[in-house]
């Protein structure tokens, strides 16, 4: 399997060389980071190149980087992250691209390349608030009719900040803000490196 | 001569053809679709939001949730991923138990999905013969588990515990007879493996009989024959996998490229369509179904020959036995830390993927080293099948779009989240 690797990492070398912003190969999964700028050419190449030959794109997702190791993140906010998927080669990528624009996050479209990234870009605009520009038909499509905000964002409460009920007297369906207290049993902690070291004794 | 305009039709959220709360809204021409534009959405509850509030075990129950038809399948994606971040293997035995309730669930998913199909396509009786096979499966997920559906039997490191040695009994009642109670008690006197077996053995007829309701049928191939054709290259286009990609000739399934579990010891045919039809569709599920009935006979071969653990002895990760716990300090201490705080999974990233009765079934973790996921992205396969829903059902009639819906084994758990 790691032979494989080296193949599929020297190919993407000898095709993008610095267009790379970092190459990793870890857990047995390539991963590059692409700028933003060369981020249409390097898909396109990846799926037309027979020897990366891409013809599938998996999965594409957005990643809201902010409270990162407890607020240790220095770099961009939001990511795309595609998992590319190659039939003829067997192989599998994942590509990161982060938006320049922390305010309001954009990076290209890729649904002149894969038509099945249609609906994985609406997800995460409508989720994450990323623009894909060049998308033709960027609606929400998770959320419900007249969602404002983008949930999966660190900060938005995993409660929410609207609820919805049946109001008897206004005899319809009203939004209000939430009632409940958000609640959390098991805190989140990152530990040291050593924690739980054996040789800790 | 009068203005003639398209015509829009609101299909579902409640249609029972819609496979639950599937919005479809339909552009017509007469009864011809000239746009089907699916509003989804409307199950959506943030599981991936959730995941990052709860700890790495905590949100295996919610993997059951996702795709409710093939609930093993889900769990089995997760936990990968978890084990790739946490670098750690699953015995022999968990492996095999693994890949015989994915087989279980295989079948417990497209004995499903060839009931509601064909009851939407107008075949009233495959539903309940596929219903009285599915009970037997259930029961042995409610053997190893407790549950019937919602098993969380998966665990990071192996499978909660092994296979039980006796089947729960029937009792006799106000409703059933001790008579009656004696028969269904008659493949349950032995062990799990004893019951599944003996489901093996009668599977295969079973299965006969669904051909002989439907693969001839000149209804259900009037149906099904040339409906929703795919070519390979708009299948790989639109990102489809399993089933819906072997239907259109490709033969691509993960179990024997990018094998996980024990698949690269157990024997298994691939089968592929050569149309890229309904009906070609429907011939590959129906054979994966024997094909699964094979490799979980050589899981029960390999089970009832090979004891031994069936979750990692590392007891960051897995629980120490219960009287390990009460006799031993330092398995006291693992069990509280394990259960205030959960597994410590170090920083990075990971995808894993399986190949799910639908299709590949993906999870994708980012971890920054807490006990908790930071990301956890699913892949779920419905939801690209159902994007490409309106390339596929243009041209169509608008009774066709049921077909097409049924054909591509749409469940709203998964493709919502």
């Amino acid at each position: 399997m790691s032979a494989k690797l080296e193949t599929l990492s020297q190919n993407l070398q000898k095709h993008f060389g610095d267009k790379l912003r970092s190459l990793k190969i870890a857990l047995g999964e390539v991963t590059v980071e692409v700028a933003s700028a060369d981020y249409l050419v390097v898909m396109k190449m990846l799926r037309d190149e027979a020897d990366l030959g891409f013809d599938e794109l998996i999965d594409l997702c957005g990643v809201d980087y902010s409270t990162y190791g407890d607020g240790a993140w220095q770099g961009k906010r939001f990511a795309a992250v595609t998992h590319l998927l190659s039939l003829n080669n067997n192989w599998r990528l994942r590509v990161r691209v982060f938006a320049e624009d922390d305010e309001f996050p954009a990076v290209d479209s890729l649904t002149g390349i894969w038509t099945s990234v249609n609906w994985f870009e609406r997800e995460a605009f409508d989720l994450y608030g990323i623009a894909f520009v060049g998308h033709d038909d960027l609606r929400r499509i998770l959320t419900d009719y007249g969602f404002i905000g983008h949930p999966f964002r660190k900060d938005f409460p995993i409660s929410g900040h609207v609820e919805m009920r049946y109001d008897p007297d206004q005899a319809r369906v009203i939004y209000q803000p939430v009632t409940i207290e958000p609640r959390e049993n098991t805190p989140r902690i990152v530990r040291e490196d050593t924690f739980g070291d054996t040789a800790h004794g | 001569m009068a203005d003639i305009r398209n015509f829009t039709l609101n299909f579902g959220p409640q249609h029972p053809a819609a496979h639950g709360v599937l919005r479809l809204v339909l552009e017509l021409d007469g009864e011809v679709v000239q746009r089907a534009d699916p509003h989804i959405g409307l199950l959506h509850r943030a599981t991936e939001k959730l995941a990052e509030t709860r700890t790495w075990v905590q949100s295996v129950p919610y993997m059951d949730r996702l795709d409710y038809v093939s609930m093993m399948c889900n769990e089995h994606a997760y936990c990968l991923a978890t084990e790739k971040l946490l670098g750690i293997e699953v015995p022999e035995r968990g492996k095999y138990i693994r890949t015989m309730f994915d087989e279980i669930t295989r079948i417990l998913n497209h004995l499903l999905w060839i009931g509601c199909h064909a009851l939407d396509v107008g075949a009233m009786t495959m539903a309940l013969y596929t219903f009285r096979e599915r009970e037997d499966l259930m029961d042995a997920y409610e053997a190893v588990s407790g549950a019937r559906l919602h098993a969380a039997y998966y665990r990071p490191g192996g499978v909660y515990r092994d296979l039980p040695d006796r089947m729960p009994q029937y009792e006799a009642s106000t409703w059933t007879s001790a008579k009656k109670a004696g028969e269904l008690n008659e493949n349950r006197s032995g062990s799990l493996l004893d019951f599944l077996e003996d489901f093996t053995n009668r599977f295969p007829t079973y299965h006969s009989e669904y051909h002989t309701l439907l693969t001839d049928n000149r209804i259900w191939k009037q149906r099904l024959v040339n409906v929703g054709v795919v070519t390979p290259e708009r299948a790989k286009q639109m990102g489809f996998t399993g089933a819906m990609l072997r239907g259109s000739g490709i033969a691509w399934d993960l179990r024997k490229k990018q094998p996980y579990a024990a698949y690269d010891k157990v024997e298994f045919d691939v089968p592929v369509g050569v149309n890229g039809d309904s009906y070609d569709r429907y011939l590959v599920r129906m054979e994966e179904m024997l094909q699964s009935n094979n490799i979980i006979k050589q899981c029960i071969a390999w089970l009832r020959k090979n004891p031994g653990p069936v979750i990692t002895d590392n007891h960051k990760v897995a629980p120490p036995p219960r009287e390990g716990m009460k006799t031993n300090m330092e398995e006291l201490i693992h069990h509280f830390k394990l259960f205030t705080e959960g597994i410590h999974v170090p920083a990075g990233e990971a995808y894993a993927a399986v190949e799910h009765p639908k299709g590949e079934f993906g999870i994708y973790f980012i971890s920054d080293g807490a006990n908790k996921p930071y990301r956890m992205k699913i892949r779920a396969p419905g939801y690209v099948h159902l994007a490409g829903m309106d390339e596929m059902s243009r041209g169509h009639m608008l009774a066709d779009v049921v077909t097409i819906i049924g054909s591509q084994d749409i469940v709203f758990g998964e493709i919502d989240r």
